[in-house]
C-alpha cells in the first residue's frame, strides 16, 4: 500500500495553529518511516518494539504536555494530535505512550515532592526509565475503589500488600505506581523494579494489543520507603486524575485508528475490481465509507473542541468520558466496516483493519468501559448516579 | 562557521498535481506543501556542522510568501538558529513569474549582505526541477560550487566533496566560502523535535519585502502528461513481438 493520507473532510487543519500542525506531522513522518515497518511483526511476535524507545524519547513524546524536567511542554491540543497519529499506528504504540507520560509522569509532576520530580522525570522524558500504572485488581475493574491492595505504616517505611492485573508496561517498568490503601485511603505510591517482594507476570495470548506488555504486579510484604509516596493527593481522585488524562488521549487516539483503517478502505475500494469496476462504485461500499468519513469527522470535532476546553480550565471529566466513549466505539464501528469492504483480505496481517479491531476492543475497555462513561455523562446530565 | 542554507517550499511529491486557470501554474487547492526534500539535507548538514564545532550559526533563507513561513519554522525546529522570508507577496502574481534567474538574483543580494563562510542549496527543487538555482547563486557570489554532493567532510576552512557522477565517484577539493548544493545520501536529516518545535516559536523569523528581478525565461504553459491507456492481454509471445512492432512500433 501506498503512504498514508490522513483524512480531513472538514478542513479541521485550519482550526489548527501551526505549532499543532508541525507536532502533529512531526510525529505522522516518524511513525510512517520507523513504526510502520515494523509494527506488523512485533504484533505477530506479541512484543513491544522496545528499541524504538529512545527514538520516542529524542523526538519528545513521552509527557510532552508537562511542563519542565526535559519535557515539551506542549498545548493539550498538541498532546492530543501526538497520541491520534502514534494510535494511527498501533494502539499498543500510544498506550506505551499514554502509560508514560499521563498515567506515570503526570501523577509525579502534580503530587510529587521535588526530590521525585528530579529522580524520576528527566529519565522518563527521554524514555530511559519505564514506568506502569497499577490501578486495577483482578476482581476490581470498573470498581476500583473496592481495591484490596494496602499500605501499612511500619514505623520508618511502609509495608506493600496485593496484587494489581491488566497493567500495561508492567514487565518492563523500572517504577510503578501504584493505588493502595492507607488507613482505608487511596494513596499512590511508587515501587521500584527489584525491591524485594515485588514481582511481575506477562499475561499472554493476547488477542489484543499484542504489541503491548500486559501484567499482574505482586506484593508480598514488600518494604516501600515513605519518601516513595505521592504526598499531594489522597484518595481515589488521584488515580482518577490520571485516567482523566489518559482518556483525553484516548479520545484523540481513537481517530487515529479510525483514519487508518479509513484510508486503508478507501484505497482498497478504488483499486480492488470487481464485477468489471471498482467497489468503490458501488453505492453499498460507498455508503460504508461515508459513514466512516461522517464518524471521523464528528470525532476529529470532539477531541478538538476537547483540547480548547482544557486550554481553557473548562473541561469537566464527563466531557472527557463523552468524548473516549463516542471515539472508541466509531472507531471499532469503522474497523469492521473496513474489514467488511476489504473482503477476505480483510482478515490477514497483509492489512491492518484486524490489528486495529483487535486493539480497539481493549482501547474500548480499558480506562472507563463504554458503559461505565454513559453512566458517568448520565449522572452528570440527570443528577442521578446509576453506576452504584 | 555561518551557514546559510536556501530551501524552498513545494508540493509533496505524492501529490495529485492540477493545472491552475492560468494554464501555466499548479492549483495549489488541496495540495500539501513541504520542505524540498533534497533541502533537508542542506539543513541537516548545516546544523550538523554548527555542532560539531560547537559554534557558528544557521540562517535558512527563502523567497516565498507567507505560507513559507510554515517551511522556514520547521527548519528553525530541527536546529537553524534564524530564519529569512523573502517575501515575494508584493510583487506582480505573488513573484508567480520568477525564474531561477530572478531568484537567484534576489536571494545572492540578500546573502551579500549576511555573513556566509558557505552557502547550502538542495540540488534541485522538486517543484521545477531546474537543478539552476545553486550554480546561478554561486556565480552571482563569485563563490565555487560543488553540486550534488553526497559527501562532505571539512578541514582547515576546506571541503572535501564528494558527488556521484555516471559510473563513479567524484572528489572535489574546495576553499571556503563556497555554494555546495546537497544530495540524497548526504546525510539522515533529524526529524523536527517537539522541544525543536517549541522553540522554534522564539528563534527569529525576519520577513523582508523584496523588489523585483528580471526572469531570463518565461513559463508559458504547463500540462499534465497524458492519461495512461489500459493494458492490452496478449496470447503468445509472436502476438507480443507483433504488437511491439506494429502497435507500439518500439521493436
Ligand atoms: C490491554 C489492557 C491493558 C490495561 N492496562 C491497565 C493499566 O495499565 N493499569 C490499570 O490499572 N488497568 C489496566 N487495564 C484494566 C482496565 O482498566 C479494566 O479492564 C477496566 O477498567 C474494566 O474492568 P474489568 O475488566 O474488570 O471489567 P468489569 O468491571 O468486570 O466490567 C465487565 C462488564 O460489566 C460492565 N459493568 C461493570 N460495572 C457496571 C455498572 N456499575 N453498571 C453497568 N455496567 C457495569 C462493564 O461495562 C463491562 O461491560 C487494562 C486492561 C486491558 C484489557
Amino acid at each position: 500500500m501506498s503512504s498514508y493520507k490522513a483524512p480531513d473532510f472538514y478542513q479541521i487543519d485550519d482550526l489548527l495553529t501551526e505549532e499543532e500542525c508541525m507536532v502533529r506531522d512531526s510525529v505522522r513522518d516518524w511513525v510512517s518511516a520507523e513504526f510502520m515497518p515494523v509494527i506488523e511483526e512485533h504484533n505477530r511476535a506479541a512484543t513491544f518494539p522496545a528499541d524504538l524507545i529512545p527514538q520516542l524519547g529524542e523526538l519528545g513524546v513521552l509527557g510532552a504536555g508537562l511542563e519542565g524536567y526535559g519535557c515539551a511542554g506542549l498545548s493539550p491540543t498538541s498532546y492530543g494530535l501526538i497520541l491520534q497519529e502514534l494510535e494511527r499506528g498501533d494502539s499498543g504504540l500510544r498506550s506505551f505512550v499514554s502509560v508514560q507520560g499521563s498515567l506515570c509522569m503526570f501523577p509525579i509532576h502534580a503530587y510529587g515532592t521535588e526530590e521525585q520530580k528530579q529522580k524520576w522525570l528527566p529519565k522518563m522524558a527521554k524514555g530511559e526509565l519505564i514506568g506502569c500504572f497499577g490501578l486495577t485488581e483482578a476482581d476490581f475493574g470498573s470498581n476500583p475503589g473496592g481495591m484490596l491492595t494496602r499500605l501499612d505504616d511500619a514505623g520508618d517505611h511502609y509495608v506493600l500488600n496485593g496484587s494489581k492485573y491488566w497493567i500495561t508496561n508492567g514487565c518492563v517498568a523500572d517504577v510503578a505506581i501504584v493505588s493502595a490503601k492507607l488507613d482505608g485511603v487511596v494513596r499512590l505510591i511508587l515501587v521500584e523494579k527489584g525491591t524485594p517482594g515485588y514481582s511481575t507476570n506477562t499475561i499472554k495470548n493476547k488477542f489484543s494489543l499484542r504489541a503491548s506488555v500486559t501484567s499482574e504486579l505482586v506484593f508480598e510484604d514488600v518494604k516501600v520507603p515513605k519518601a516513595n509516596l505521592l504526598p499531594g493527593v489522597e484518595g481515589l481522585k488521584g488515580p482518577l486524575s490520571c485516567l482523566n488524562s489518559a482518556r483525553y488521549g484516548i479520545a484523540f487516539g481513537a481517530v487515529g485508528a479510525a483514519m487508518a483503517v479509513y484510508d486503508e478502505a478507501l484505497r482498497y475500494s478504488q483499486n480492488r475490481i470487481m464485477f468489471d469496476r471498482p467497489i468503490a462504485r458501488f453505492q453499498l461500499v460507498q455508503n460504508k465509507l461515508v459513514w466512516m468519513i461522517n464518524e471521523i469527522t464528528k470525532g476529529q470535532l470532539l477531541a478538538w473542541r476537547l483540547g480548547k476546553l482544557k486550554e481553557s480550565h473548562k473541561l469537566h471529566h464527563s466531557h472527557v468520558s463523552l468524548a473516549k466513549r463516542n471515539n472508541c466505539w466509531m472507531a471499532l464501528e469503522c474497523c469492521r466496516l473496513a474489514r467488511d469492504i476489504l473482503g477476505a483480505n480483510g482478515i490477514t496481517d497483509e492489512y491492518q483493519v484486524m490489528r486495529h479491531m483487535c486493539n480497539l476492543e481493549s482501547v474500548i475497555t480499558y480506562e472507563g468501559t463504554h458503559d461505565i462513561h454513559a453512566l458517568i455523562v448520565g449522572r452528570e446530565i440527570t443528577g442521578e448516579n446509576a453506576i452504584m | 562557521m555561518d551557514i546559510v542554507v536556501c530551501v524552498k517550499r513545494v508540493p509533496a511529491t505524492d501529490s495529485k498535481i492540477k493545472v491552475g486557470a492560468d494554464g501555466k501554474s499548479i492549483d495549489p487547492a488541496g495540495i500539501e506543501f513541504v520542505l524540498n526534500p533534497y533541502d533537508e539535507f542542506a539543513v541537516e548538514e548545516a546544523i550538523k556542522t554548527r555542532e560539531t564545532l560547537g559554534s557558528g550559526s544557521v540562517t535558512v533563507i527563502t523567497l516565498g510568501t507567507g505560507d513559507s513561513q510554515k517551511e522556514l519554522r520547521t527548519c528553525l525546529a530541527m536546529g537553524a538558529d534564524k530564519a529569512v522570508l523573502l517575501d515575494a507577496s508584493g510583487l506582480p502574481g505573488g513573484g508567480a513569474g520568477l525564474d531561477a534567474c530572478a531568484t537567484a538574483r534576489i536571494v545572492a543580494d540578500h546573502v551579500k549582505g549576511i555573513p556566509h563562510d558557505a552557502v547550502f542549496c538542495g540540488r534541485q527543487a522538486v517543484d521545477g526541477d531546474d537543478s539552476q538555482f545553486p550554480s546561478r547563486l554561486a556565480a552571482l557570489l563569485d563563490l565555487p560550487c560543488v553540486t550534488e554532493v553526497a559527501k562532505l567532510e571539512l578541514s582547515d576552512g576546506r571541503y572535501r566533496a564528494e558527488r556521484d557522477i555516471e559510473g563513479a565517484r567524484e572528489v572535489v577539493d574546495c576553499p571556503t566560502p563556497c555554494v555546495i548544493s546537497t544530495n540524497k545520501g548526504l546525510n539522515e536529516p533529524r526529524y523536527a523535535n517537539l522541544k525543536g518545535i517549541m522553540a522554534a516559536k522564539k528563534k527569529p523569523l525576519e520577513t523582508i519585502a523584496v523588489s523585483a528581478a528580471e526572469p531570463a525565461t518565461e513559463t508559458t504553459g504547463l500540462e499534465l502528461p497524458p492519461e495512461r491507456s489500459g493494458g492490452k492481454i496478449v496470447d503468445s509471445v509472436s502476438d507480443l513481438v507483433a504488437a511491439l512492432k506494429n502497435e507500439a512500433k518500439v521493436l
